[in-house]
């Protein structure tokens, strides 16, 4: 026989545990809109648990301004499993903070110890301009895949899947490039806020699938003009992108990418298409 | 705009001639390298100030050369327009930044670049032009026993203004009568803070070459997994340790001949 | 009103084909004077706006995040059903159907299955065709495995993220729309309400996120593609952001709920760590292929465990009851999915819950690991180790994990009939948001092909009939309609900011959440059910009385979108309560303790429920009307499930 019984005993439990022992202090760039400017404010973070996420620790902080009557801090973030590329924290001089191959929402408070000050900053660049305090606007990333970062083809295709025949290496390959989160990491990791890291990523993936053959050299031309335009800097192949990556989109992106736009405006006449404007 | 306009100013574009200017400087040091090691054959300048006088009158070298300096002066130029394109992409700074795994080269190739730019112009001011424009500028003449190899020098004081270089055969002996460049040389490189400054220019030139090289190969979209390490050894070992050491020997070398004497 | 279900004549495997070309369609030339707005930009919602835009309509999609790449269709990890049979194992149509039509426990729509396992052979080729880079096998063929218990290998993936693959497709899709004009996309915008004239759904009221300027827009139709409900029970596995007021908005315009009470409960996820936390992550649910779950024997030791005087491993073999393998001998620890999590369930209730919260059962992996190797087991299950190593700090080749079950997925929503259309005409909802293909429960993989179905090959073609019938006449922002519902959404955003008391509405979720998941969860009691009633209406009364909201419209203001959310989930809530207690049977995922059998397991009651409930708003605090859309089953004998 199933019965329901109560599990109220443990809820009580659940409370003890979120205090933790470790005591912060953040510093927090704190900015109405992007018409204004903004400061740096001081805020205590008191028994924070180290099993916390990084942005359940500041949920814990919001949560406390809210009770005296002081307004939240704003940050994005969404699906809090590290996928979804909405949560873009610069955390003690690292997008998404010190810990590799993680977004914002997946690092822990045991990266950090008790005591430390922990500064916090929105993604920098002029591409990206601060929406309110630590969330920026990063329309600028769909726009360059507006540009061009499809392969046009309607709903109705009926061409069997398994017609087209892609060596395991390459859509392993395809794949790989493919995970791209576009949080943005990458232009905030950068020196020179270029955003070629996502760029190329999605030009690889489709330049190395035979689906994306057709358009692959109007495709590198569309978007990266739409690039250009949107004002983020040039590579330096420093290699800060790759570091900072938390899905780890490797730089050989960026080479593949400049290789297809050099070969389609130099060698090859018939892709030569140019720009509107 | 025309099509070839919109991609050299297009990012790639912009890129592609800083990787290609880079990599036919990179051909040209290996070329300077060479002749300089002619400094370090202890013939009183013999060598070097033939070599001298063979590149500034060889027709073909000499267009090469205005192509390396429109090189020098492209790539500098370009390096100045993306640097200020690149600052405009960051506005705002970041209050806190972090030591990156970005290698200190590729983060500084602006500054290293401009000491390498400064170094051409004392470089070329010292050297080049002066070897140009120094009416002043002393001449060698040096006899070769072409029986018995032995090579002798003195001074040669040019019977007319103009007189530029001259190579005559008199009863088995080789006269060439040259600028003596080789002189500004031991002069230049008896001076300590002008050793110095080469010294420094020359670590410059190795941290600039060393991000430079294989990054002028992304550029280009040239990487390949089998020959991209071979790019970066060739850009470590050679273009880094390699060049800059020879460079950076040969006033040192001079220097230390000098305080021996 | 009467339930018409609009299914169509005919024997089941010729009636999406015959009721395709029964269907009228729009002129082409006539295609672009018709608007269409679609709310949420998931596979549902991309792959419809961008499929209606490639037909010629002018398409209006809108999201609350900053892009449409970010709708909560990424996160799913599994892959995606396909009745291909590429691999000769014996799938077919008809198979996909059966097993869905099995899988959800007889509680969903035979022709809407049918139709669903037809057009999954399109979904795969279309997502291959726009560069989707699902995995390959060495010849270059297309890859499948078995997944959540099939008998088939029909189900294709791309490594552990196919969600988000097949989202970025359509995401591509949508992309290209844009940049041809056809579809202009308002991000960061929320829909706060549905406006309808004459009854038909015309259009929205949405609240700009930045700026709080709230705005309308008219359309011949709107497509809710807004997902699904699971954070009402606060704890989830969906993203913080996903939320149930598009749909509970409509819904108190005239759109009917379907089967509320439906919701999925996965086993595997990584358990609390306390009160702060925010959601739950889940772990692939074939981590129970070797691993073995168990609890304590006794409460003490249970109660050793908790205060960390000992660990796991020093629990002897004798004091450790492996409790699914021990009452379902058959199948062990790979009983489905609504079995396994109630049984962990029950051990916490007897107080052998372990873990610092008491909140867990073990998942095992030492016997697995002296069996194959621990290379092998981490070949296999690597990646799942590696993300609960960084969640929880603790290593389960040496411990065992932790694991409690999680609310993933929502199995009821707004009723639809067959061309997908709610009870306000014009309106339709698309994927999780419907309640329409998974019955009681749902099987592994099939979410995300419900999703595409819907958008690429369903309304299409069901749309067009609607369109063709009210006609091209331009609709605009002009009618009172849309003046009267922005006056009343105003009036509730202000109630909203109005509340100046002492609770944060967070705190108000995480009660909900405790309520809903205590009493309305996997098990329910007609008992347990009353007293949530009770207890949410006292949440809802308090609500209004004691939150606090921070902050004013004009700006971007997280604290106001959150309570307007959540006084939308405790509404939710309690008509949940309601429809869990007018269901007294066990069916799917959820268990009614009063109808068991003599050996504890679910007892379905066909003769009584075997229906739809289609829940009426009647009024803010009235009771909401039930009406009931037979289930009629022509194809599949009803039979009850059996894993003992």
């Amino acid at each position: 026989m199933y019965l329901i019984l109560d599990t109220n005993y443990l809820i009580q439990n659940l409370k003890e545990m979120s205090n933790g022992n470790m005591n912060l202090t953040l510093k927090v760039w704190r900015q109405k809109n992007a018409q204004t400017s903004g400061k740096f404010v001081s805020y205590k973070a008191e028994n924070i648990s180290p099993d916390m996420s990084f942005l359940e620790m500041l949920d814990v902080v919001n949560e406390g301004l809210t009770h005296k009557g002081d307004e939240p801090i704003n940050f994005d973030h969404d699906c809090r499993e590290g996928i979804c590329g909405m949560c873009s924290l610069y955390i003690n001089g690292h997008p998404h903070g010190p810990k590799r191959g993680v977004t914002t929402c997946q690092l822990h408070m045991r990266t950090f110890h008790d005591g430390e000050t922990i500064t916090i900053e929105p993604w920098r660049a002029s591409a990206f301009p601060v929406v309110k305090d630590l969330a920026v606007d990063r329309s600028a990333f769909d726009r360059i895949q507006q540009a061009g970062g499809y392969v046009s083809v309607n709903t109705g295709v009926t061409t069997d899947g398994n017609a087209l025949l892609i060596p395991k290496v390459i859509a392993d390959e395809a794949f790989n490039s493919a995970t791209c989160i576009g949080c943005g990491a990458c232009v905030a990791a950068c020196k020179n806020a270029s955003a070629m890291l996502f760029v190329s990523a999605k030009i690889t993936q489709l330049g190395l699938l035979p689906q994306g053959q057709p358009e692959r050299y109007s495709r590198v031309q569309s978007m990266v003009a739409q690039m250009d335009e949107e004002g983020f800097g040039s590579c330096t192949n420093t290699g800060a992108c790759e570091a900072e990556c938390p899905k780890e989109i490797k730089l050989t992106n960026i080479a593949r990418m400049n290789n297809d736009f050099l070969s389609a405006k130099l060698f090859r006449e018939e892709e030569i298409h140019e720009a509107k404007h | 705009m025309s099509e070839i306009k919109q991609t050299f100013n297009s990012s790639l574009g912009k890129k592609l001639i800083m990787a290609l200017t880079g990599l036919f400087l990179c051909t040209f040091i290996i070329v300077h390298v060479g002749g300089n090691l002619l400094l370090f054959s202890n013939d009183n300048g013999f060598g070097f100030n033939v070599y001298a006088n063979f590149l500034t009158h060889f027709p073909p070298i000499e267009v090469i050369a205005y192509i390396l300096y429109l090189s020098i002066v492209v790539h500098a130029l370009y390096a100045l327009i993306i640097t200020l394109k690149n600052r405009k992409a960051r506005p705002v700074g970041y209050a806190v930044t972090s030591k990156s795994d970005a290698t200190w080269s590729s983060k500084n190739m602006g500054l290293l670049g401009s000491i390498l730019l400064l170094f051409i112009v004392i470089h070329m001011s010292d050297f080049w032009f002066r070897y140009h424009n120094d009416k002043t500028m002393g001449f060698k003449e040096y006899r070769t026993d072409l029986g018995t190899g032995k090579t002798t020098e003195s001074t040669y004081t040019p019977p007319v203004a103009d007189f530029s270089h001259s190579v005559s055969t008199e009863n088995n002996v080789e006269i060439v009568r040259v600028k003596d460049l080789h002189a500004r040389v031991v002069y230049s490189f008896s001076q300590l803070w002008y050793v110095i400054f080469y010294v420094i220019a020359m670590g410059a030139l190795s941290f600039h070459l060393l991000h430079g090289f294989q990054s002028a190969f992304r550029t280009l979209g040239w990487v390949h997994r089998k020959y991209t390490p071979i790019v970066y050894a060739v850009g470590t070992w050679f273009f880094a340790v390699i060049i800059p050491f020879l460079f950076a020997l040969m006033p040192v070398w001079y220097y230390y001949q000098n305080v021996i004497k | 009103m009467s339930l018409d279900a609009k299914i169509p004549e005919g024997p089941l495997a010729d009636r999406w084909n015959k009721h395709k070309f029964d269907l009228k369609l729009v002129n082409p030339a006539n295609k672009r004077k018709y608007d269409i707005i679609v709310v949420g930009t998931g596979l549902a919602g991309a792959a419809a706006a961008a499929s209606l835009a490639e037909l010629g309509y002018n398409v209006k999609a809108f999201c609350f995040q900053d892009s449409p790449r970010r709708a909560h269709s990424i996160a799913a990890q599994g892959g995606i059903n396909a009745a291909k049979n590429y691999q000769n194992d014996g799938d077919s149509v008809f198979r996909l159907f059966y097993d869905t039509i099995k899988g959800g426990d007889y509680r969903a729509r035979e022709s809407n299955v049918h139709r669903l396992a037809e057009v999954s052979v399109n979904i795969i080729d279309q997502c291959v065709a726009q560069g989707v880079p699902f995995a390959r096998e060495y010849g270059g063929l297309l890859d499948n495995r078995s997944f959540g218990g099939s008998q088939v290998s029909r189900t294709f993936y791309a490594r552990g993220q196919t969600g988000q693959q097949l989202l970025l497709g359509a995401y591509s899709a949508l992309n290209r729309q844009i940049h041809a004009g056809k579809v202009k996309m308002y991000t960061r915008t929320e829909m706060l309400d549905v406006v309808t004239i004459d009854g038909h759904a015309k259009g929205i009221v949405t609240r700009n996120m930045l700026t709080g300027a709230i705005e309308s827009h008219a359309g011949h139709a709107v497509l809710l593609c807004t997902g699904g409900y699971s954070n009402v029970f606060y704890l989830s596995t969906n993203a913080i952001g996903s939320n149930v007021t598009a749909a509970w908005r409509a819904h108190k315009r005239g759109a009917y709920f379907g089967n509320p009470c439906y919701t999925q409960i996965h086993p595997t996820c990584i358990p609390v760590t306390g009160d702060h936390q925010s959601k739950l992550t889940l772990m692939s649910e074939s981590l129970r292929n070797d691993g073995r779950v168990w609890a304590p024997k006794t409460v003490e030791i249970a109660e050793q465990l908790r205060k960390g005087t000992i660990k796991a491993d020093q629990v002897k073999e004798d004091d450790r009851d492996y409790f699914l393998e021990r009452k379902y001998p058959a199948f062990g620890n790979l009983v489905p999915r609504d079995v396994a999590s109630r049984n962990a369930k029950e051990m916490v209730e007897e107080g052998k819950g372990v873990g610092g919260s008491g909140f867990a059962v073990f998942l095992d992996f030492a016997d697995a690991i002296k069996r194959l190797g621990e290379d092998t087991v981490r070949a296999k299950y690597g990646n799942l180790f590696d993300m609960y190593i960084q969640i929880t700090d603790e290593n389960p080749y040496k411990q065992p994990m932790r694991i409690y079950p999680a609310v993933h997925y929502t199995m009821g929503g707004l009723w639809v009939d067959y061309n997908l259309s709610t009870t306000i005409p014009g309106l339709y909802a698309l994927g999780e948001c419907n309640f329409s293909d998974h019955g009681a429960n749902r099987l592994g993989a099939s979410a995300l092909m419900q999703g595409l179905s819907d958008g690429y090959f369903v309304i299409p073609y069901t749309l067009g009939d609607y369109l063709a019938k009210i006609g091209p006449k331009k609709v605009d922002t002009s009618h009172p309609a849309f003046e009267a519902t922005k006056k009343d959404v105003i009036a509730h955003i202000n109630k909203l900011l109005a509340l100046k008391g002492t609770k944060t509405a967070n705190e108000y979720h995480r009660e909900l959440g405790h309520i809903m998941w205590e009493y309305c969860g996997m098990a329910r009691t007609d008992e347990g059910l009353k007293k949530a009633k009770g207890l949410i209406q006292a949440l809802k009364a308090d609500f209004w009385k004691n939150a606090i909201v921070a902050g004013e419209n004009e700006e971007v203001n997280a604290s106001l979108e959150r309570a307007g959310r959540i006084a939308d989930f405790i509404e939710l809530g309690e008509l949940m309560v309601d429809d869990a207690l007018m269901r007294k049977e066990s069916c799917g995922g959820h268990f009614r303790v009063e109808s068991q059998t003599a050996d504890g397991e679910a007892l379905r009651d066909d003769e009584n429920f075997a229906f739809v409930a289609a829940w009426e708003f009647k009024g803010e605090d009235q009771p909401e009307e039930l009406h009931k859309e037979e289930l009629v089953f022509e194809a599949v004998h009803l039979s009850q499930r059996n894993y003992a």
